[in-house]
This record gives structure tokens, C-alpha cells and sequence, in this order.
């Protein structure tokens, strides 16, 4: 099973497509393209298409998917937590 | 190995559609009872009502005509009846439409009232469907057929399944000389550098640039806040996107990794080429595929996330979803499920083919989720306020 996907394997973010995450549960991921899985911790309950944070950032940090910038962290993030409009922002408009 | 041809409509000016509608086309709002009525009377016609076409000027006014125009124009429209408030604009639309060849007749509504005109346009309504259902299929050849794509309650799962999905058959079509669309200018930010960089020369990319900045001017100058509630959607925060730059990064992965972008093209404007053209365009779904349908594109590719349930009266609208729990809660909206996707149960060739395969069967004649459910949306873009 495949509970959550990357696109790159530089990204620091993978997307949840399952349903029922919970805190504690155990991910597979999948990097897209590469056939290739990692495995982490969820330490947060996390919505099936939301992201899960693959490693710590602080405030400034630029997060990236796609292998590309898609905004600025906002408030700390810790691997495995939730990473959404509560702690990502764009740097946009 | 992708098939090579489809059963299709042959028009007058050479272009292939794969509908063979008899439209009842209003210039103005003024008009939409009339046209209504005139739908209700000669079964099998459709008439498509719309909110505007009174006191627009300049290039508003021009890209009102040129949607009207271009939709009745479209190959999927067999024979078309126009009806406007007077004789002036009607004439205008009309001739637009007769310039492809096929049969148009428009009536003015003064001087004669709603009741004399509904019974005048309902007999030539009437004869006109009875022509275009003599109408006959025939073989046509792929790089006859324009598809367009456009994407909407979009969601990470958009980006990751069924965009490059969208992705893998356009390059599959473009190879095979198709002539195809793309645009949502605004929903490109982040990802810009990403598009120049695949456009086919200088000149495509100084035009791509030129529209793409100036959306952001419009953006800039009309902004109150970063647009957190608007681009992103609501739907799409709901479905786990969370800034412009992720959305767009997921939605230029229905570009595909193979074909260059070969022109810009303005609104309702018709390409003049087969390849992959960028649309100036508004980023809501109904507008985009209205505009499509207007530049003359005959079958359209819609991938969702949270399930936006899309249709348009003259373009059939093809939903596609990688997130299971859209595909189980909104099945009926679904033409093509690429859930698999995501749990290495398909590869993204498959599900090019598998979308290939729909849109074949769509071509030929295969009613779509939004057709069967009644989904007409046409929404006419406009670019500032009336005088």
C-alpha cells in the first residue's frame, strides 16, 4: 500500500492518498518516476490529498515539491506533521 | 498502438466535429426567452442562454462577438439559429457564422415581439434540424481532431495523477499532428519559467511572457489580499493544495514532457497551425472551456481532484480523477478513473492510453458524464464593465 507520493526525490513534502492517516501510523511513499518508496512517521492525523512534512523546517524555509519553490514556512514544521495553509504560505502576490 | 482515425462530422469548411448539434444561439440576454422557447418547441435543438451582450464596447464587445461567433462556428454545431433584440448585432453574429459555410438564420426581435419571432425562428429551427439530422458520420483522420484541456477543483492529487495523465496523451497527440490548447494564465504563477522554457522559439516565448505579465498586472492592480480564498479555491485548500505556485506546478503537468508549445493565442482566438497553443484565459473552468469551444476545439480533456462537475452545451467535457474518494463519492461525474495511478497499479502510459481510449470512444459518438447529466455551463468572459 502507498499512503503517500513524492514527485521528486529532493522534495520536502509528499502528498497523502489514502484516507485515514492517523498520528503514529507508518507511511510508505512513493517517488514518482523512480519506482523507488521511503517510509516515515505521520506524528499528526493527516487528510488524504494534504501533505506530510518530510523533514523539519523553520520559519523562512522555503518548501519544495515538484523539485521546485512553492512557498515560504510560516510556523515551525516537524517531520511527519501536517504541512498546509497553518504553516506554508506563497510567496506570491 | 493508438488508433488512427475517428468517426466524425465533416463540415462545410473542412473541419471535423464530433457532435452534430442544431444550436439556438441569443446575441443578447434580451434574447434568451425567445431562444428558449424556440428549444422548447423543435425538439432535439439546444438553445444556449447567456447574461450579456447589451452596451459592451471595445475589446470587450469584439471578444462577446468572437465567442459567439467561434461557438456557432465550432465543427460540433451542425446548423445554427441566432436571435437578438435587433437586426444590427444579429446580422453581425450571423455572418460570422455564415462565413464557415453552414446553415445560419437570424431574426431580430423588434418590430415583431417575442411571439411572431419564436414562431418565424421555430420554423427555421425545425428545417434546419431536420437537415442536420441527414447528416452522416464519417472516418476521419486523428490530426483532425483539436482537444483542449483544462482543469478545475483541483487538488494534489490533480498533480500527481491526473494531470500528467492529461500530460502523457498530449504528447501522444501532438506526435500524431494533433492540434491542442492549453491556458489559464494565472494558474501558470510559479511555474512560468517552466512554460518559457518550453515554448518553440523566441518569438512564442516573448508573446507567452507578454500575457502572462500582464495578467499579473491585473492580479497586482485589483488585489486585497495574496488571493488565499480565490487561487487557490476553497476546494482545492479543502483538498490539500496550499499556494498558487504548488497549484500551477501541478496544473502545467497536463503539458506533458514532450511537446513544445508552438503559439499564443488571444481569447476565442483560432489557431492557424496543428501543435500545442497557450490561451490568454480566465482560470475558472466554465469560462476556459467556453473560450475553448469558441476557438473551435472539438472534444475537451477536464481533470479533477475534488470533482468539479463541468459541462458545456457544444464541447463534450471528459472528467477524469485520480482521488478515490472523489471516484467513489461523485462516480457519476467520472468518465475515466486513473486512481490506480497512485498505488503503482497503473503506469502513467496506461493512463494516457486509458484517457486516449475515452476520448476515441467520445469522438465517436459516446455521450460524456457532464453530457448525460445535462451540464450546458457557457459563460461568456468579459474584460471590464459595460458603458
Amino acid at each position: 500500500m502507498i499512503h503517500c507520493v513524492l514527485h521528486d526525490p529532493n522534495d520536502s513534502v509528499a502528498v497523502v492518498v489514502v484516507e485515514g492517516v492517523k498520528a503514529g501510523a507508518t507511511l510508505t511513499g512513493l517517488i514518482l518516476d523512480q519506482d523507488r518508496t521511503i517510509s516515515l512517521s505521520a506524528v499528526q492525523d493527516i487528510p488524504i490529498g494534504h501533505k506530510v512534512a518530510l523533514k523539519d523546517m523553520a520559519v523562512g524555509d522555503t518548501v519544495i515539491k515538484y523539485g521546485v519553490d512553492i512557498g515560504k514556512v510560516v510556523a515551525p514544521i516537524k517531520k511527519g506533521e501536517h504541512a498546509h495553509v497553518h504553516n506554508i504560505k506563497t510567496k506570491r502576490w | 498502438m493508438m488508433q488512427k482515425t475517428f468517426m466524425g462530422y465533416r463540415r462545410e469548411n473542412g473541419r471535423v466535429g464530433v457532435r452534430n448539434h442544431v444550436i439556438i444561439l441569443p446575441v443578447d440576454d434580451l434574447s434568451n426567452a425567445a431562444a428558449e422557447a424556440v428549444a422548447n418547441n423543435i425538439k432535439g435543438t439546444l438553445a444556449i442562454p447567456h447574461p450579456y451582450g447589451r452596451l459592451q464596447f471595445g475589446a470587450d464587445l469584439e471578444l462577446h462577438f468572437r465567442t459567439l461567433i467561434g461557438a456557432g462556428s465550432n465543427p460540433n454545431v451542425a446548423a445554427v439559429v441566432v436571435i437578438g433584440i435587433e437586426d444590427g448585432w444579429t446580422k453581425r453574429v450571423t455572418d460570422g457564422i455564415a462565413a464557415t459555410g453552414k446553415p445560419v438564420q437570424g431574426f431580430g426581435i423588434e418590430l415583431h415581439g417575442d411571439h411572431d419571432t419564436i414562431r418565424r425562428a421555430s420554423t427555421a429551427a425545425r428545417e434546419l434540424l431536420q437537415w442536420a439530422t441527414e447528416r452522416q458520420r464519417s472516418e476521419c483522420a486523428l490530426n483532425e481532431l483539436w482537444v483542449s484541456c483544462k482543469c478545475g477543483e483541483s487538488d494534489t492529487t490533480s498533480g500527481c495523477g491526473s494531470n500528467p495523465t492529461v500530460g502523457d496523451a498530449f504528447d501522444k497527440l501532438y506526435a500524431a499532428g494533433c492540434t491542442l490548447v492549453f491556458g489559464e494564465t494565472t494558474e501558470l504563477t510559479g511555474g512560468e519559467s517552466i512554460v518559457a522554457a518550453r515554448c518553440r522559439d523566441e518569438k512564442v516565448r516573448s508573446d507567452f511572457m507578454r500575457v502572462f505579465d500582464r495578467y499579473q498586472d491585473v492580479i497586482n492592480r485589483h488585489k486585497t489580499s495574496d488571493l488565499s480564498d480565490s487561487q487557490p479555491t476553497k476546494g482545492n485548500i479543502a483538498g490539500g493544495l496550499t499556494t498558487i505556485e504548488e497549484k500551477a506546478l501541478g496544473n502545467i503537468q497536463k503539458i506533458g514532457k514532450k511537446c513544445t508549445i508552438d503559439g499564443v493565442i488571444d481569447k476565442a482566438e483560432m489557431p492557424t497551425h496543428p501543435g500545442l497553443w497557450f490561451m490568454d484565459s480566465s482560470s475558472a473552468a466554465a469560462e476556459m472551456v467556453t473560450l475553448c469551444a469558441a476557438s473551435g476545439f472539438v472534444v475537451h480533456f477536464f481533470p479533477t481532484g475534488q470533482g468539479n462537475v463541468i459541462g458545456n452545451p457544444i464541447l463534450p467535457v471528459i472528467k477524469l480523477c485520480a482521488n478515490p474518494r472523489t471516484v467513489r463519492t461523485m462516480s457519476e461525474h467520472i468518465d475515466v478513473d486513473v486512481t490506480g495511478l497512485l498505488q503503482r497499479e497503473l503506469t502513467m502510459g496506461d493512463a494516457g492510453d486509458r484517457l486516449l481510449d475515452m476520448m476515441f470512444r467520445t469522438a465517436n459518438g459516446r455521450l460524456t458524464a457532464a453530457e448525460a447529466l445535462g451540464h450546458r455551463e457557457f459563460v461568456l468572459t468579459r474584460l471590464y464593465e459595460s458603458a
